[in-house]
């Protein structure tokens, strides 16, 4: 009888999940066994006219309840620890990830590779490479899960969020959108393609599914958009008083008239470009105009040029690391 | 009240009419300041919306029988899976054990005549219908389609749904609970019979009490909460909004610090009448009184601060997320506790079978099931993979469905008596547990085996191989209207019963026994003295302490 419990196992995530999985499945059949059958085996045992000793009955017995808590107690701290080891490690993606970015919108999934390369409610991965996700919503909150990857995570508007995974193993895996949406939330899914890593290289060489090899990278498209917005009016080389300059901004600290620090990651530059107003630096005036009709595309683009321009922690990570799932503090 | 004659089981002769024959008129009911009444006139309402939040329930598992749907459009079902949602926990799950049994009981537990603020609690019922009304007026304008829980800004900005609408009866609603909650805090503070100290209150009595602090305390954010959603709806004022300046993270912070606690304003509740059930049909004092009340209390306090669970991937920071999966294993423990001690309560006593009883039974294993897969969602990294998928329905149908509607069903069977003055068909009333536990079950348990292997929740449609166990489900599903409808029926049919029946038929040993059945208005005749607690369920007992008291 094939009666699994949980889907394919096709990520490094899989196993060690898996593994804690089956213990609380374990513990709990176990301790529903034990409580149901001690209910029913004393139920019966000691029903209305058995004859049975009852004598010596105690209404209550402080060396029992000091038992029945501290033994679930501990089972629970040992279950926490383990758990949270492993959701540690979910929010930690090596440095040298592969970088793709994700935007959800109502109803589908738009993915975009470095190289330029996009797909929609499809994306493919190399097997045995790291691979991390940034993921931000065009409208409400979607969900990117990947059931055979054993992931998950929030795709909010507004600020980035981030999660990574190493395919495991060859092959089409479902892709979801989880977190309710509106009227095609059961629509709103694709697949995940993973492919050996040569065959993968070639793939995203030849234009991807699409065939269009030498498209501009997501930093050329970034580079064409700063040019034609002018931004480099302001920002130059070096700070001017007409604008801070971009070049080493990633990762750095900046100070912001309301005396707070922050770290300048994705979220914060992108906010600074598309609502300047919420954190204005120490040094300036609200004088940036808002760029608030780019789209979440451009903006993934102007972030990816700006990254040219170099990184306070070079050569740190792509879209800063501010380690656990959420990369930005935008909103905040 | 003049007479002095003893009113054990209220034999006296000139007993005044009981608070069922106190006045016939409509207006004696819908004016009433008669907690029993009050009682009643929430006990069908709640279950208009039982059975209205039933409907919703069985058409989205006929639904479900088909991989791309049966009848309804995807708009369709997601307004009917959000007004069932919205209709069982607002309108049904919330209130209906501390508003049905609570303000039934409580009061003639402790032996007062009334709660302390009969007008606030006809009040009370008021906001429920009002609230309840503007829910259905949304239905019927359209309805809603945000799911239950709002999440913005799809709620905020982007559903063209009647969601203010009914956010105003949820609103409304949470203001006849917080009215409720006030009432028996003070009720308990202030109205306690003479005897009747702390550690002599019935466990039902602590397990309301630990709820009324809940309610008072919880509800007033999610209030607030959701008439902030109103006001970046209707006036653009951002608060949750990115677009807008706004956070929509900040939401569901805001809206889980009320409801992950409403989970045990559902709850504690219940077990409080599975306490008075199940030591009395064990005839056997309950096990561990102090340990279960302060577990109550316990879980009413921890119960605040775990919150964050929710939210494992919604971008909270991993420290955060680490304090609440902690929290969340903490709060667990109590609730253990009360489990372990109901099992020692059943050694070495007398059991009977009768049917709250086997309620008790159900509720035991529904619940330790329901509790257990908890774990999961607590534990960080399980819960990446299971929180939105199938595996979280099926866990929180176990423990604030099940537990709370067989918790619910077992009070109903042990005070039915007391309520109204008839037994009802015993074994009509024994095959209908056993179909609700079965069905239930069967509806339920492929759920989890669905989450695990990756099904998301909310979905109209889904993958073909999925559909067995949604099947098994549906037909499960099936069962349980069974078992409802059958317990309807009896419950109804028992009116048509004569009504010659012993004030105690089950020989329970707490004060609300020690009066007629059903009561008087005002409770007792004069006022009961407490010479001990509850639970004397020696063969030969103490006199409950009711004791006439001239006046
Ligand atoms: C009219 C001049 C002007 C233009 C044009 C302009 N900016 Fe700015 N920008 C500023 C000023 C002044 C600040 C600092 C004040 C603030 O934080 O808003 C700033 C801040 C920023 C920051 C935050 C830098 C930091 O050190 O905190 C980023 C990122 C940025 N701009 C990107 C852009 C991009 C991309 C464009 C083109 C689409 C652009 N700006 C166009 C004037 C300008
Ligand atoms: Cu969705
Ligand atoms: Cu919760």
């Amino acid at each position: 009888m094939n009666f699994p419990l949980m889907p394919d196992q096709a990520s490094n995530f899989a196993r060690p999940y898996d593994a804690l999985f089956f213990v609380l499945t374990a513990l709990t059949i176990l301790f529903t066994i034990l409580v149901g059958a001690l209910v029913l085996f004393f139920a019966v045992r000691y029903r209305k006219g058995s004859r049975v000793d009852r004598s010596g009955a105690v209404e209550s017995h402080l060396g029992l309840e000091i038992t029945w808590t501290a033994i679930p107690l501990l089972l629970g701290l040992v279950m926490f620890w383990w758990a949270a080891k492993l959701y540690v490690e979910t929010r930690q993606p090596p440095k040298d990830a592969m970088e793709v970015f994700v935007i959800g919108k109502q109803w589908m999934w738009h993915l975009q590779h470095s190289n330029g390369v996009r797909e929609n409610n499809e994306l493919h991965v190399p097997v045995g490479v790291p691979v991390r996700l940034t993921m931000i919503s065009q409208d409400v909150i979607h969900s990117f899960f990947v059931p055979q990857f054993r992931i998950k995570q929030d795709v909010l508007p507004g600020r980035y969020t981030q999660q990574w995974f190493v395919a495991s193993k060859p092959g089409k895996f479902n892709l979801f959108c989880a977190e309710y949406c509106g009227t095609q939330h059961s629509e709103m899914g694709g697949y995940i393609y993973a492919m050996p890593p040569q065959e993968f290289q070639k793939w995203l060489a030849s234009g991807g599914d699409k065939k269009r090899p030498n498209q501009p990278t997501m930093a050329d498209l970034g580079k064409a958009l700063y040019d034609r917005l002018a931004c480099a009016n302001c920002h130059g080389p070096q700070d001017t008083e007409r604008g801070p300059s971009l070049y080493g901004l990633y990762g750095a600290k900046r100070r912001m008239t309301d005396g707070t620090v922050v770290e300048a990651d994705a979220s914060y530059i992108r906010e600074s470009i598309k609502n300047p107003y919420a954190k204005i630096n120490e040094s300036y005036q609200n004088t940036m105009p808002e760029y608030r009709e780019l789209t979440e595309e451009d903006l993934l683009n102007l972030l990816a040029y700006i990254r040219t321009l170099g990184t306070a922690k070079a050569p740190g990570p792509v879209l800063g690391n501010a380690g656990p799932a959420q990369i930005g503090g935008a909103n905040r | 009240m003049s007479t002095a004659a003893p009113v054990l089981h209220g034999e006296s002769p000139k007993a005044p009419p009981s608070y069922l024959q106190a006045g016939h008129t409509i207006k004696s009911w819908l004016l009433t300041g008669d907690h029993k009444r009050i009682a009643v006139l929430y006990l069908i309402s709640v279950s208009v919306f039982f059975f209205f939040g039933s409907l919703a329930a069985s058409m989205i598992r006929i639904e479900l029988v088909s991989p791309r749907g049966v009848m309804l459009e995807s708009d369709t079902y997601n307004k009917v899976f959000t007004a069932h949602g919205i209709i069982m926990i607002f309108f049904f799950l919330i209130p209906a054990i501390p508003a049905v049994l609570g303000n039934f009981l409580l009061p003639i537990m402790i032996g007062a005549r009334d709660l302390a603020f009969p007008r606030l609690n006809l009040l009370s019922w008021y906001l429920y219908v009002a609230g309840g009304l503007c829910g259905v007026l949304a239905i019927a304008f359209g309805g809603v389609d945000t799911g239950w829980t709002f999440y913005t800004p799809y709620s905020s900005m982007y559903s063209n749904t009647n969601v203010t609408l009914t956010i105003i009866g949820a609103f409304i609603a949470g203001f006849s609970s917080i009215a409720t909650g006030i009432n028996f805090i003070v009720t308990v503070h202030k109205m306690r019979a003479p005897g009747m100290t702390w550690f002599r209150l019935p466990l039902m009595v602590w397990g309301s009490y630990a709820t009324s602090l809940i309610i008072v305390l919880g509800t007033p954010v999610v209030a607030i909460t959701l008439l902030l959603v109103v006001m970046e709806r209707v006036f653009h004022i951002g608060v949750f909004s990115p677009e807008l300046g706004g956070d929509p993270v900040l939401f569901q912070h805001l809206f889980w610090f009320y409801s992950h606690p409403a989970v045990y304003i559902m709850i504690l509740p219940a077990m409080g009448v599975i306490n008075e059930v199940i030591t009395c049909f064990s005839r056997k004092r309950i096990f561990g009184y102090h340990f279960i009340a302060f577990s109550s209390l316990a879980i009413a306090g921890l119960g605040f601060l775990v919150w964050g669970h929710h939210m494992f991937v919604s971008s909270q920071s991993m420290y955060q997320g680490m304090v609440f999966s902690l929290l969340s294993y903490l709060v667990a423990v109590p609730s253990a506790i009360k489990v372990f001690n109901w099992t020692a309560t059943i050694y070495k006593g007398s059991v009977r079978f009768q049917t709250p009883f086997l309620y008790v039974l159900g509720f035991m294993g529904l619940f330790v099931v329901g509790g257990l897969t908890g774990l999961f969602l607590a534990a960080m990294s399980t819960d990446v993979h299971l929180t939105d998928t199938y595996f979280v329905v099926a866990h929180f149908h176990y423990v604030m469905a099940g537990s709370n509607l067989i918790a619910l069903l077992a009070g109903m069977h042990y005070w039915w008596p007391k309520m109204y003055g008839r037994l009802y068909n015993k074994k009509l009333a024994a095959i209908s547990s056993a179909l609700i536990f079965v069905g239930f079950n069967l509806t339920f348990l492929p759920q989890f085996v669905l989450g695990s292997r990756g099904m998301p929740r909310r979905y109209f449609n889904y993958l073909p191989q999925f559909q067995d166990l949604h099947v098994a489900s549906t037909i499960g599903s099936w069962v349980l209207a069974a078992g409802l409808f059958l317990t309807a029926a009896y419950l109804l049919a028992s009116f048509r019963q004569p009504k010659g029946m012993a004030a105690n038929p089950w020989g329970g040993r707490t004060l609300e026994w020690e009066t007629t059945s059903p009561p008087t208005t005002h409770n007792f005749e004069g006022q009961p003295v407490l010479q001990h607690g509850p639970y004397d369920y020696r063969p030969e007992p103490a006199a409950v302490g009711v004791k006439e008291l001239a006046h």
